[in-house]
C-alpha cells in the first residue's frame, strides 16, 4: 500500500482534524472552530514544510496512534509527549521520517493538554464551508477520530524544516488571561469584578474546546433576569446561572443569553489550551471596566 | 435610531445594541448594503441577534464606533428581499398546546401561521438555524419545561414569539407545529443554509 493516507491505531481521549476553521459563518450560526494552540499548530506545519495553517491532528491528554501508508515526514509540537515510531524513540518538536506501514505513537502529554501531529502534506479531508476542521459544537467536518478512522494525505508542498532548538513556552503554571471589557460588565456587581480580578480561579476538568471551565467563587450579578440572545466572540468571559465563568474556546456557540463580563485577548488563548485542570488562572482586567 | 449603544467586545469587536429587534434587523441591513458598496471597513464577522449586532474583526473598533454616531438608518421596507416558501404540514405534537396557549381552535394555528409574512431575524443554536420574527407578540409562547432530547428535522417550532426550523435532529426546548421537507442545512451547497438573516419566509402548506 503506497496511498497518501494514513490508519489510526489509537485514537486518544479526543483527537481531531483541525486548520484554521471557518470564520466568516457566525451570523449562519457556524462556530469559527480550529487549533486551539495555533503557534502549536503553525510550528508543527512549518517543521514538515506546510503552510502554516494545513489541517493537523490535536490530541488531548493521553495523544494517539496512527500507521501511514506511505512514508511521509511528521513532526509534533503542543503538549511534549514521548514520540514513538514502532516503539523506538524519535524526537518530539523535530521533522520525524515514518516508514509506510510503521506505528508513529503520540505518548501522553508530559505537561499540558494537547499535541498537535502534522504531516507533509497536511490531512486532505473534504473541506466543509473551507476548512477540515472538526466543530464539536456543531458537529461540520470530520468526525473526532476512532480506532481504523483512514485519512488521506495531500501532496508534499515543501521540504522539512529543521531547525536545532524550537521554540515552546511550556504549558503555564498559572494561568495568565488578560481581559478587556465586556459588554455585560454592568451587569455585574462592583464586588464581582474585584472577584474576578483578585480571587484565584482554577481550572475545572469539565471543560472542553467549546469553553474552559473555572472553579472558584461565584460571580454576583447586579442585573437578574435574561439577556436576549447576543452574539459571542472568542474568549468571551461568560457567566452561567452557578456564577462560574466560562472561557469560550474556539468551538463557542456563536449567540448566546448569558451574560459576558470580559473578554481575553486573543493571543492568549493558546496558553488556556494547555492548563490541565487544576492550573490556577488568574484574570488581569486591562481597559475601564 | 436615538437608542443605539456602542458595548465593548475585547480588542477587536463591538456589539451594537438597538432599541428593538425591528431597528436591530434595520441596523443590520444598513450594514450589509455598505458593505456591498465597500463603505465599510474590513470585518470578520457580523452577527445580528435579538437586539444587537456585533462586528468581530474590526481594525480599529474605537474609530468604526465614532463614526456610528453619524449614520442614518433608513427603517426596514417591508417585503424587502429576497422570498423563501416553505412548504409546511401543521401535524406538530404540540399543535393542541400552542393552540390552547393562542385561545384559538386547533385548525386556526396553523392558518395564522401560514398567513404571516416572516423574516430571518438571525441565526444561531445550529448551522441554519434562523430565528423567524412576524408573528405578533400575542402569540408568544414559552419554551417546553422539559425540552425534548431528539427534535427531528424539519420541524418547525415556535419559541416566544420566534419561528424556527430545526436543520438536524437535535435535542431542543420549542414548541413543535408542524414539519417541512426543506433541506434548511447542506453544507455542498452554495449557500449552505437556506435561511439567512434578512431573508424573508412564508409557509405554505402542502394541499391533502
Amino acid at each position: 500500500m503506497t496511498d497518501r493516507a494514513f490508519a489510526v491505531v489509537r485514537a486518544g481521549a479526543l483527537t481531531s482534524v483541525q486548520d484554521r476553521g471557518r470564520p466568516g459563518h457566525a451570523h449562519l450560526g457556524v462556530p469559527r472552530s480550529g487549533a486551539l494552540d495555533e503557534p502549536a499548530r503553525d510550528l508543527a506545519n512549518r517543521l514538515v514544510g506546510n503552510p502554516s495553517g494545513a489541517a493537523v491532528l490535536e490530541t488531548t491528554l493521553n495523544g494517539c496512534a496512527v500507521r501511514p501508508r506511505c512514508a511521509v515526514t511528521v513532526a509534533v509540537t503542543g503538549a511534549p509527549c514521548r514520540v514513538t515510531v514502532d516503539g523506538r524513540p524519535a524526537a518530539w518538536g523535530a521533522p520525524v521520517r515514518v516508514a509506510a506501514g510503521a506505528v508513529l505513537d503520540v505518548g501522553s502529554a508530559a505537561d499540558g493538554v494537547r499535541s498537535y501531529l502534522a504531516f507533509a502534506g497536511g490531512i486532505a479531508c473534504e473541506p466543509v464551508l473551507g476548512s477540515r476542521s472538526t466543530d464539536l459544537l456543531s458537529g461540520l467536518g470530520p468526525a473526532p477520530l476512532t480506532h481504523g478512522t483512514v485519512l488521506p494525505l495531500g501532496p508534499v508542498a515543501g521540504p522539512p524544516v529543521y531547525a536545532d532548538a524550537v521554540p515552546w513556552q511550556g504549558p503555564p503554571r498559572e494561568l495568565v488571561l488578560r481581559a478587556g471589557p465586556g459588554p455585560r460588565t454592568d451587569w455585574f456587581t462592583a464586588r464581582a469584578l474585584r472577584t474576578l480580578a483578585t480571587a484565584v480561579y482554577r481550572v475545572s476538568p469539565t471543560g472542553n474546546r467549546i469553553g474552559l471551565r473555572t472553579e472558584g467563587p461565584p460571580l454576583e450579578r447586579a442585573v437578574d433576569g435574561e439577556l436576549p440572545s447576543e452574539g459571542m466572540v472568542l474568549g468571551a468571559v461568560q457567566v452561567p446561572p452557578d456564577g462560574r465563568p466560562v472561557v469560550f474556546l474556539a468551538d463557542h456557540p456563536t449567540t448566546g443569553g448569558y451574560p459576558v463580563i470580559a473578554v481575553v485577548r486573543e493571543r492568549d488563548l493558546a496558553a488556556a489550551a494547555q492548563a490541565a485542570p487544576g492550573t490556577p488562572i488568574r484574570f488581569v482586567l486591562t481597559g475601564r471596566h | 435610531m436615538s437608542t443605539m449603544r456602542v458595548l465593548p467586545a475585547g480588542d477587536r469587536a463591538l456589539l451594537v445594541e438597538l432599541g428593538s429587534g425591528e431597528e436591530a434587523e434595520a441596523f443590520h441591513a444598513e450594514l450589509l448594503r455598505r458593505r456591498a458598496q465597500g463603505t465599510l471597513p474590513a470585518v470578520r464577522e457580523i452577527v445580528p441577534a435579538a437586539r444587537t449586532v456585533l462586528l468581530d474583526g474590526l481594525d480599529d473598533p474605537a474609530r468604526f464606533a465614532k463614526g456610528l454616531a453619524d449614520w442614518e438608518i433608513p427603517p426596514l421596507v417591508p417585503g424587502a428581499g429576497s422570498t423563501v416558501e416553505l412548504p409546511v404540514r401543521y401535524d406538530g405534537p404540540d399543535l393542541a398546546a400552542v393552540a390552547e396557549l393562542w385561545g384559538v381552535p386547533a385548525g386556526e394555528v396553523g392558518r395564522i401561521h401560514a398567513k404571516t409574512l416572516f423574516r430571518v431575524a438571525f441565526c444561531g443554536f445550529a448551522p441554519g438555524f434562523g430565528y423567524l420574527t412576524g408573528l405578533a407578540e400575542r402569540y408568544a409562547v414559552p419554551r417546553r419545561s422539559t425540552p425534548r432530547t431528539a427534535v427531528p428535522a424539519g420541524a418547525v417550532a415556535l419559541a416566544d414569539a420566534y419561528t424556527g426550523v430545526y436543520p438536524r435532529s437535535s435535542p431542543g426546548g420549542w414548541q413543535l407545529i408542524g414539519s417541512t421537507d426543506a433541506v434548511l442545512w447542506d453544507h455542498a451547497r452554495v449557500p449552505a443554509a437556506l435561511l439567512t438573516p434578512g431573508t424573508r419566509v412564508r409557509f405554505v402548506p402542502e394541499e391533502g
